[in-house]
């Protein structure tokens, strides 16, 4: 964000080449001003609905921190330490599910409404009140959107993390016996997610010495041409490996949509369902499992 | 550099260390399929641990390794692929086909065994 910081600086300097004192007596005026304005503002939220999730008290602790910047920003015309309070605010307000438009709603609201206090003050002298707005809006603008825009990077950054944790978390391979691994797939299968499974289940291939892979796709719901092609992908890189992979849980519309699409099947092993493909896993492996009763009649 | 190629029983080890040149490949070949030969050997396990990268002339040259050995005799198994190596194989559609592949030298030996001494030659796979 550094251009905007630049930028915003630029816009201060032109300000300041247009009025220096005009600028400095706007922010004099804001603050002395500050208990009034606030409390229009906060009301102005609470009246447009804005920030629901809030109670009215946090709202106004968070009114009066960025009336305070906004206005120190204005002075300044430096965002930095606006931009680091409106990602913070963001990382606290982004998880309540504050949604953009409330954020922007509140920036522009504060715009307006120290907007129309300009207006009352210089509405004798509209030379001096064009002067002062000169003076204002550009800056006005640019913390708008420093403060939007760092309210949407944080929220990206907020879903980035989310999603590389759902990632994390739904391709877990579990070893069931020695040697045999399974990795239930559950969700939308696309051919990122394709790719780091089958990054996921080589490693754990090596690490278990695995020589049996049970896949089970009862969750996924459906399978295009790129995913059924790195499902065979997957099976031919395990079968480099020296590991036999199963697939089971192909629903019959998958079957069905697998046929039509004419994927190269012959090397994939396929049982009906996550039971089964243990059972054919185990006596892959030479496993034999009985149940006790029957296992002390034969001995 | 040669590839050592160890004896151990009726089976040949060779252990690839390095990215190979073009020659070297072709150098191990020679050698595999002489020592087959010479030492009466039944099988050959070739690990390729030391490969990140197996491309087209390699996946070729081993190949040919396990069908001019298979001819002198002895089966071939190919073990220790790097996952990372697995998967850009199977993106590049290289195949090993019709070669066996294992984990490590372990497996690589238990599938010798289980091979030769069943008698199982060409099942195709």
């Amino acid at each position: 964000m550094d251009t905007d910081g630049h930028a915003v600086a630029d816009v201060a300097a032109q300000a300041a080449e247009v009025d220096t004192t005009v600028l400095s007596d706007l922010v004099g005026h804001l603050r002395e001003k500050r208990p009034e304005l606030r409390q229009e503002w906060a009301t102005r939220i609470t009246d447009a609905q804005l920030l629901r999730v809030m109670r009215p008290d946090e709202i106004f602790s968070e009114v009066t921190a960025v009336y305070d910047n906004y206005v120190d920003a204005l002075e300044t015309g430096s965002v930095e330490a606006l931009q680091a309070y409106a990602r913070d605010l963001s990382e606290r307000i982004v998880r309540r599910g504050v949604e953009t438009h409330e954020v922007l709603g509140i920036v522009l609201l504060l715009r307006d409404v120290l907007a129309r206090a300009l207006f009352v003050r210089h509405q004798g002298d509209p030379e001096l009140l064009n002067r002062v707005l000169d003076a204002y809006e550009p800056a006005a603008n640019r913390i708008a959107a420093t403060v939007g825009v760092s309210f949407v990077e944080e929220r990206e950054r907020v879903i980035r993390e989310q999603q590389a944790a759902i990632r994390e978390l739904s391709t877990p391979v579990l070893q069931v016996r020695d040697r045999l691994l399974i990795l239930p797939i559950i969700g939308v299968l696309d051919s990122q997610r394709a790719r780091q499974l089958t990054e996921q289940l080589l490693q754990a291939i090596r690490e278990n010495r695995a020589k049996v892979v049970v896949i089970d796709i009862t969750g996924v719901a459906s399978v295009d041409l790129s995913v059924a092609n790195s499902l065979v992908q997957t099976v031919k890189a395990c079968s480099l490996m020296g590991a036999s992979a199963i697939i089971t849980g192909l629903s019959s519309r998958i079957a069905q949509t697998l046929v039509d699409l004419g994927v190269d099947l012959r090397t994939m092993q396929t049982v009906g369902d996550l039971q089964g493909g243990l059972e054919e896993g185990e006596r892959l492996l030479g496993y034999r499992v009985a149940e006790i009763d029957s296992a002390s009649t034969e001995a | 550099m040669a590839i050592p190629i160890l004896k151990q029983g009726p089976w040949l080890i060779a252990s690839i260390q390095s990215a190979l040149s073009d020659s070297e490949i072709l150098e191990l070949r020679d050698d595999l399929a002489d020592m087959v030969g010479r030492r009466r050997a039944r099988g050959i396990v070739l690990d390729v641990a030391g490969i990140d990268v197996i491309d087209s002339f390699v996946a070729r040259s081993l190949r040919t390794i396990a069908m001019t050995t298979r001819l002198r005799g002895a089966e071939t198994v190919i073990v220790g692929i790097q996952p990372e190596v697995a998967v850009a194989m199977v993106q590049f559609q290289l195949d090993l086909e019709p070669l066996h592949t294992a984990l490590d030298l372990e497996e690589g030996l238990e599938v010798l065994k289980s091979r030769v001494t069943n008698g199982a030659r060409a099942d195709g796979r």
